[in-house]
C-alpha cells in the first residue's frame, strides 16, 4: 500500500450523511485532484464517531484535528489550509460548550473521556465498506481461533464466564442462552442463528450506527455463535428504515462470501454457515423474539405463547438463538481478549459497556458507550455536556416505550441493569432521552401510550383492550376533563395490564406510565385539580394572553398567527380570541416585546 | 425516482413472486418488491400474489395490512413524513407536524385529493441528533422549527 502522509475520516452515519456528508467526500477529492496531492492524501467515509450533534463531522489525522459541522463551502479554504499548507482552520475546530475548551485533538473530547468503547470500537475508524480495513483490526481473527483451536462447549464457557448480557434491553445471559440452544436437539440437524436489528424503540439508534458502522463485526459474530450452537444458517432481521445499514451489511456478507469467510468449509474446517437479511416493515412489535421469528417466516409478526421458547422450536420450528445486534458486537472481542478481560469492565452483576443513544434536551446528541456503573450524571453532566438554554433538568427517560423516566434525585444512579430496574426503568435497547423543565410528563406518558398502543398487535386483550383503556384516561387528563381517581384506575389497569399480557410489550407498555406517576405525582394532580398544565404544553390547559401594559401594537403576532385570531388597532394592544385560538405558540415566538404568556 | 409501474400490468408482479418463490418465508420481501414498483399493493396486487403463491388472500391480506410500512392507498407524489420517535417530539416535532397539516390542509396517513401530498408520522429515521426531523420523500430536513415549516414545503409546489 502506498504511503499517505494523511488520513481524512468523513462520518457517513445516518446522521451525518442527513446534513449533507457525502457531498464532502465527492468536494475534498476533486479539491485534492486540484492541488494534485490526492495520491498523497486518503479519504475514508466511516461509521458514526457519535457526535451526531456536530455533524458533518471530519477529522484530519495524524492530529486528529476535529473539525465540526463542516459545509461544502469549507472544503476548499480546508484543503488549502490544512493539506497544503499545514495549518489547523482553527474557525472550524470545535468549541466545546459550557467552559469555551477548544480542544485540537479529538482525544482531548470532553464527550469522549469517560467513555470506554467496545462494541464502538471500529466505529467512525474504519471504512466500513472494506473488508480489509476490519482484518486490519484483528477482524476474523476470532472467529479464525474459535474454529481451528476451541471446541464448542469452549466458545459458550467462554462467553458464559464474561457475564455478557442481552443488549437488547432484557439482559438475559448470553453463554445461557446459547448454552440452551446448544443442547436442544433438532429432528433434521438444522438450527438457526438469528439477529435482532428491528430497533424499534423510537430514540435509539445504537444497532444501527454498529451495522453501519462496523458490519463485519456482526458477520464474525454471528458465525461465532454458528459454530457453538451447531447452526449453518442466520438470518439478519433489520429494520427497512435503514437503508444506509442495510447496503453496508450485505456489502459485508458479499465480501465475507467472496473471502471464503462465509459458505461452505470455512478456514478449511468443516463448519459451514450462510447469512441472509430479512427486512422489517415497520412494526414495533417484531422486536419481540417470538414476533420476529414469526415475521422473517413471512407471517403477521404476532408473538408466540412461551414455552416452547426459541431454543427448542424458534424459526421454522427448529432451535434457534437470537441476539441483539450489540449483543453480537461483543462477541469477538471476548473471543479475542478474553472472558476475565471482558469481565473487569463493569459492576457485579453487570458486565461490560453499554451504549447509549443520548437524545432530546442535551447539548451532545449523539452516540456514546459507557461502562456499567458510570452514573447518569456523569452521561449528562460531563459526557452530554448537559442541558441547553440554562434550563433544567427535569427527567431521563431510558428503556424507551418499556421504561420509566428517572428523576433529578436519581441522577446519582450508577447505571446497569438491575440498578435501573429497581428505580423503575430499565435498560431497554439503550435510547436515553433526557427533558427538561419544558417537558410536561403527563405529555410524555401520553406520547409512550399512543405508541404502545398504536403498535400492539392486538392478539392478547390485556394489550389491546387495557392499553386503550389507560390512553383514553390519559387523554381526558391532558384535555383536561382529568377526574379525582384517575391515577388509582391507571395504576390499577396497569398492574392488571403487566402481570396478563402475552408479550414483553404489553408487559411494559403501563411502565412509562407507572414511573411518571411515581416520580410526578404533583403534575398528575395539577392536570386533574387544578386543570392546568406546570410545564405548559398541554394545549387545552392553556390559555395564551397578551399583556396590555407591554403590547406595543405593532401587529406582528396578528400577521403571524396562523388562524387570523389576533386583532387591535396599530400602536394599541392586540388581544387574542380565544375561541379561535389553536395554541400553537407561533404569536410568543414572534413577539419582539416578549408580551404574550401562556399560563 | 423510477416510474411506478400501472396496476394493470400484472407481468412484473408475477416476475417478482417466480423470482423468490421457492425461498422459505418469501411472503414479506414479495410484498416488499411489488410494492416499490407499484407504489402500493391494492387487492388486485394481492389476489395476483396469492393465486400465484397457491396461498389464501387472507394469509396476503393479513400481512399486508398488519405492517404500517405497507399501504394499500397511493402514497402522494411528494410524500411528507415528519418525525414523532421520542428524541423529535420531546424536541417539539409535534408543532411541526401540526404545522404542515396547517398549511397543506392534510390529514395525518391521508393523501390530497390532487395525489400531490401524502403525511405520514415516522418513529425515528435515525438522525436524532438532527431533531425534529422531517423528510419529504428521500430529503431530510433537520433542527426543523414551525417558521421553517412553509420554507421547506415552498420548494415542493
Amino acid at each position: 500500500m502506498a504511503y499517505k502522509r494523511s488520513q481524512i475520516l468523513i462520518c457517513g452515519g445516518t446522521g451525518c450523511t442527513s446534513s449533507g456528508s457525502v457531498t464532502l467526500v465527492q468536494e475534498l477529492k476533486k479539491e485534492c485532484v486540484k492541488h494534485d496531492i490526492l495520491d498523497e492524501i486518503e479519504v475514508i467515509q466511516t461509521g458514526c464517531f457519535g457526535l451526531c450533534e456536530l455533524g458533518p463531522v471530519v477529522i484530519v489525522y495524524p492530529e486528529g484535528t476535529f473539525y465540526s459541522r463542516v459545509t461544502i463551502e469549507d472544503i476548499p479554504e480546508m484543503v488549502e489550509e490544512h493539506l497544503v499548507k499545514g495549518r489547523v482552520l482553527d474557525r472550524l475546530v470545535y468549541t466545546e460548550k459550557g467552559d469555551g475548551h477548544h480542544p485540537l485533538s479529538i482525544s482531548e473530547l470532553g464527550f469522549f473521556k469517560k467513555q470506554r468503547r467496545i462494541a464502538l470500537a471500529n466505529c467512525g475508524v474504519i471504512n466500513p465498506e472494506d473488508i480489509d480495513e476490519y482484518i486490519g483490526f484483528d477482524g476474523y481473527l476470532a472467529l479464525e481461533k474459535v474454529l481451528t483451536s476451541m471446541t464448542a462447549q469452549e466458545v459458550i464457557d467462554e462467553v458464559k464466564a464474561s457475564g455478557l448480557r442481552g443488549r437488547g434491553g432484557g439482559g438475559f445471559p448470553t453463554g445461557l442462552k446459547w448454552q440452551f440452544a446448544h443442547n436442544a436437539v433438532s429432528p433434521d440437524g438444522v438450527k438457526y442463528v438469528a439477529c435482532n436489528a428491528d430497533e424499534g424503540d423510537p430514540g435509539a439508534f445504537m444497532d444501527r450506527s454498529v451495522l453501519e458502522g462496523d458490519p463485519h463485526a456482526i458477520v464474525e459474530a454471528m458465525s461465532i455463535a454458528g459454530y457453538a450452537v451447531g447452526a449453518q444458517k442466520g438470518y439478519v432481521y433489520v429494520r427497512a428504515e435503514y437503508p444506509i445499514a442495510v447496503h453496508r451489511l450485505q456489502i459485508a456478507i458479499d465480501e465475507a462470501k467472496e473471502y471464503g469467510i462465509l459458505g461452505d468449509n470455512v478456514f478449511g474446517t468443516d463448519f459451514c454457515f450462510d447469512l441472509e437479511i430479512r427486512l422489517g416493515a415497520g412494526a414495533f412489535v417484531c422486536g419481540e423474539e417470538t414476533a420476529l421469528m414469526n415475521s422473517v417466516e413471512g407471517k403477521r409478526g404476532e408473538p408466540r405463547p412461551r414455552p416452547p421458547f426459541p431454543a427448542n422450536k424458534g424459526l421454522f420450528e427448529r432451535p434457534t438463538v437470537l441476539n441483539n445486534v450489540e449483543t453480537y458486537a461483543n462477541i469477538p472481542k471476548i473471543i479475542l481478549n478474553g472472558a476475565a478481560w471482558f469481565a473487569s469492565v463493569g459492576t457485579e452483576k453487570s458486565k461490560g459497556t453499554k451504549v447509549f443513544a443520548l437524545g432530546g434536551k442535551i447539548n451532545n446528541t449523539g452516540l456514546l458507550e459507557i461502562p456499567m456503573g458510570t452514573t447518569l450524571r456523569e452521561i449528562i453532566y460531563e459526557i452530554g455536556g448537559g442541558i441547553p438554554n440554562g434550563k433544567e433538568f427535569k427527567a431521563a427517560q431510558t428503556g424507551g416505550p418499556s421504561g420509566g423516566c428517572l428523576p433529578a434525585s436519581l441522577l446519582d444512579t450508577k447505571i446497569d441493569y438491575d440498578n435501573l430496574i429497581a428505580a423503575g426503568s430499565m435498560m431497554g435497547s439503550g435510547g436515553l432521552i433526557v427533558m427538561d423543565e419544558d417537558n410536561c410528563m403527563v405529555d410524555i406518558a401520553h406520547f409512550f401510550l399512543e405508541f404502545t398502543q398504536d403498535e400492539s398487535c392486538g392478539k392478547c386483550p390485556p394489550c389491546r383492550i387495557g392499553t386503550k383503556r389507560m390512553l383514553e384516561i390519559l387523554e381526558d387528563i391532558c384535555g383536561g376533563k382529568g377526574k379525582e381517581g384517575d391515577i388509582e384506575k391507571l395504576q390499577e389497569l396497569a398492574e392488571g395490564i403487566k402481570s396478563s399480557a402475552l408479550c414483553g410489550l404489553g408487559q411494559t407498555a403501563p411502565n412509562p406510565v407507572l414511573s411518571t406517576i411515581h416520580f410526578f405525582r404533583d403534575e398528575y394532580e395539577a392536570h386533574i385539580r387544578d386543570k392546568k398544565c406546570p410545564a405548559g404544553v398541554c394545549k387545552a390547559l392553556l390559555d395564551f394572553k397578551i399583556e396590555e401594559e407591554t403590547c406595543k401594537g405593532c401587529g406582528i403576532c396578528a400577521k403571524k398567527c396562523p388562524v387570523d385570531a389576533i386583532s387591535g388597532e396599530k400602536k394599541k394592544p392586540h388581544v387574542i380570541d380565544t375561541e379561535k385560538c389553536i395554541k400553537c405558540g407561533t404569536c410568543i415566538e414572534a413577539c419582539p416585546f416578549g408580551s404574550i404568556s401562556k399560563a | 425516482m423510477a416510474e411506478l409501474i400501472p396496476v394493470e400490468n400484472l407481468d412484473v408482479v408475477k416476475a417478482i413472486v417466480a423470482e423468490h418463490k421457492e425461498v422459505p418465508g418469501c411472503l414479506m420481501q414479495i410484498l416488499q418488491d411489488t410494492q416499490t414498483k407499484y407504489g402500493y399493493l391494492p387487492i388486485e396486487l394481492q389476489s395476483t400474489i396469492a393465486d400465484e403463491l397457491d396461498i389464501p388472500l387472507t394469509e396476503v391480506y393479513g400481512v399486508a395490512t398488519f405492517y404500517s410500512q405497507f399501504t394499500l392507498k397511493p402514497k402522494g407524489k411528494y410524500k411528507i413524513s415528519v418525525c414523532l420517535g421520542t428524541a423529535c417530539y420531546v424536541r417539539g416535532s409535534q408543532g411541526v407536524m401540526d404545522k404542515v397539516n396547517n398549511i397543506l390542509g392534510t390529514i395525518v396517513g391521508e393523501t390530497t385529493e390532487d395525489g400531490k401530498y401524502s403525511v405520514d408520522a415516522t418513529r425515528c429515521v435515525g438522525a436524532c441528533g438532527l431533531a425534529p426531523v422531517m423528510m419529504v420523500n428521500e430529503e431530510v430536513f433537520g433542527r426543523m422549527t414551525i417558521n421553517e415549516v412553509p420554507a421547506v414545503l415552498e420548494k415542493f409546489n
